[in-house]
């Protein structure tokens, strides 16, 4: 096989070949390390229809539903980390603005599971969950499998599949190698179970100083495109580069309230903005 | 102000933190659980191990986190791991001996709902969902519940069941093949319930100083069942009071110098 190095492309240039309209996307980071840069640049490029998973929708998705781009959620868990609501996210499900979306709700364990399966090339993903709980009466991909060996009952989801994930790190190398530290969430599993990956890092580095043999590292040839893009988790946070921005949590419960207050924020700091903003968020904050 | 005097928050976070021991690894969830934990690690379980869903293990933040996942707690754990392996090998795996948490409704049975408001398919309010919590509630040994007690949150029937806590009574959760016990303690603002009979229906074990049989059964959705014999919770000690209050102020402090950072960004955004 040749040696193939990994793409490092303009985050514009890498959203328009890897997603499209209707496609299946995960951008995930648990928390931290969550792609907002890139949840804009779709916003931006005004693809439509998606299937949206993830399992703390968390504000990029709030963002990416009030912008109309979302047909479908699947996720886990739906609020304002520390804050409360998301209001986008509830308006299109309480009122169907700015459009309807249909969901499809999880355990927080259940989409663990799930992305370790797609990741592992499994149909499904088995484990022992949803006992006495509601979901599987409104989930009709929640199931049950008996174990062939003692028989016991265990739930059963399909494994995700995206047809692009989108992760943040800190670092990719001169290869185009990826580096994840800290809350390392499902990025792995999620970059593995898709058909294309982006990551955005924050930098590019000649190599990985005092890299930990054990290191959460992406090797470069499962990932469709490499991005530069200092900044681009926020307001969530790059272990050390910049802290969570919980400001911005706050003063997102302000404006995503209000529909008209929260078209003139997407009209200001998206369709008017680029990817090249981010980068002062991060050196204010840091 | 009396030194000893605090607030029915402060005295549920402490009621809630005494239950703890140093032999306890426990799944903590944000707000007043994380509050609850930390306060015992710093008071009369220093050797406790807290576990969050993010996946740090054994964590020690000077400060409370805002979310799940705070920097503060990866830097402050013995370790970090993914958020599949804290599900499988630490949760599934057994390795929880109590799991904290609170919701929005909850049943006589404990039964939880941070789901809908409404019908599920047209709700009147979309909750966040259940989070880790479905799993937590049966997969560790025990389940504490933290909230505050209003005709609101305590109710005769939950809108939707998130997370089961003992079903419709006794016997429920082993029907289902559960072999963890599940809520053993509901710690309220007003008092703390148990499943002291076969019911297993929570009941009022012990009441907080000042408060009232009348208060509690105003409080609550259903009809109340007193315990034979109802302790009283002893006050707050000035050693508690003192770590959660000291456990907060450095909280605001360093969210207010974070804030002042982050304002001028939000200022610029």
């Amino acid at each position: 096989m040749t040696h193939r190095v990994a793409r490092f492309r303009q985050l514009s240039d890498a959203i328009a070949e890897c997603v499209h309209d209707g496609d299946t996307v995960a951008l995930e980071g648990f928390t931290h390390l969550i792609p907002f840069a890139a949840g804009h640049e779709i916003i931006r490029q005004r693809r439509v229809d998606l299937t949206l998973v993830r399992m703390t929708p968390d504000l990029i998705y709030d963002q990416m539903i009030g912008a109309g781009c979302a047909a479908r959620l699947v996720f886990s868990w739906g609020g304002n980390p520390g804050v409360g609501s998301l209001h986008r996210l509830r308006d299109a499900v309480e009122n169907d603005w700015p459009r309807p979306l249909a969901l499809e709700e999880h355990s927080h364990a259940a989409m663990a599971n799930a992305y370790e399966a797609g990741a592992a090339n499994m149909p499904l993903a088995i484990f022992r969950g949803y006992q006495g709980a509601q979901l599987p009466s409104v989930n009709p991909n929640i199931r049950q499998i008996a174990c062939p060996f003692t028989g016991e009952l265990l739930a059963a989801i399909p494994a995700i599949r995206p047809d692009v994930t989108v992760v943040h790190a800190q670092q990719a190398d001169a290869e185009g190698n990826v580096l994840i530290e800290g809350v390392l969430g499902v990025q792995k599993e999620a970059v593995l179970a898709a058909q294309r990956a982006i990551a955005t890092v924050e930098e590019v580095v000649p190599a990985f100083e005092r890299r930990h043999p054990n290191a959460c590292i992406l090797p470069h040839w499962t990932l469709s495109a490499v991005c530069v893009v200092p900044g681009g988790a926020f307001p969530s946070y790059t272990l050390g580069y910049y802290a969570r921005n919980n400001a911005f949590y706050l003063e997102w419960d302000r404006i995503s309230r209000d529909r008209h207050q929260f078209r003139r924020w997407l009209d200001e700091q998206v369709f008017a903005a680029s990817p090249e903003v981010f980068a002062e968020h991060a050196r204010r904050t840091a | 102000m009396n030194p000893l005097a605090y607030t029915s928050t402060e005295l549920m976070t402490v009621a809630a933190a005494r239950l703890l021991s140093s032999d306890d690894v426990c799944f903590v969830g944000i707000g007043l659980p994380s509050a609850a934990c930390n306060l015992a690690r710093l008071t009369s379980a220093p050797g406790i191990t807290l576990i969050y869903e993010s996946g740090t293990i054994a964590t020690r933040p000077t400060v409370l986190p805002l979310s799940i996942g705070d920097g503060e707690l990866c830097e402050t754990a013995l370790t970090t791991v993914s958020v599949p392996e804290i599900f499988r090998y630490w949760l599934q795996g057994g390795r929880i001996t109590v799991g904290f948490l609170g919701a929005a409704q909850i049943d006589r049975f404990a039964n939880l709902n941070t789901t809908v408001i409404g019908s599920y398919a047209r709700p009147s309010v979309r909750l966040p969902g259940g989070g880790g919590a479905p799993e937590i509630a049966t997969s560790c040994g025990q389940v504490f519940i933290v909230m505050p007690q209003t005709q609101r949150t305590f109710v005769e029937r939950l809108d939707f069941v998130t997370t089961l806590g003992h079903g419709q009574g006794g016997g429920e959760r082993a029907r289902l093949g559960i072999t963890t016990r599940g809520p053993t303690k509901l710690i309220t603002d007003l008092c703390v319930m148990e499943p002291v009979d076969a019911t297993l229906e929570m009941v009022v074990t012990q009441m907080h100083p000042g408060v009232t049989r009348q208060q509690v059964c105003d409080a609550t959705g259903w009809p109340v069942v007193f315990a034979a014999r109802v302790e009283q919770t002893a006050p707050p000690s000035a050693l508690e009071l003192d770590a959660l209050r000291e456990l907060h102020r450095r909280t605001a402090v360093a969210r207010a110098a974070a804030d002042i950072r982050a304002a001028a960004v939000v200022a610029q955004a």
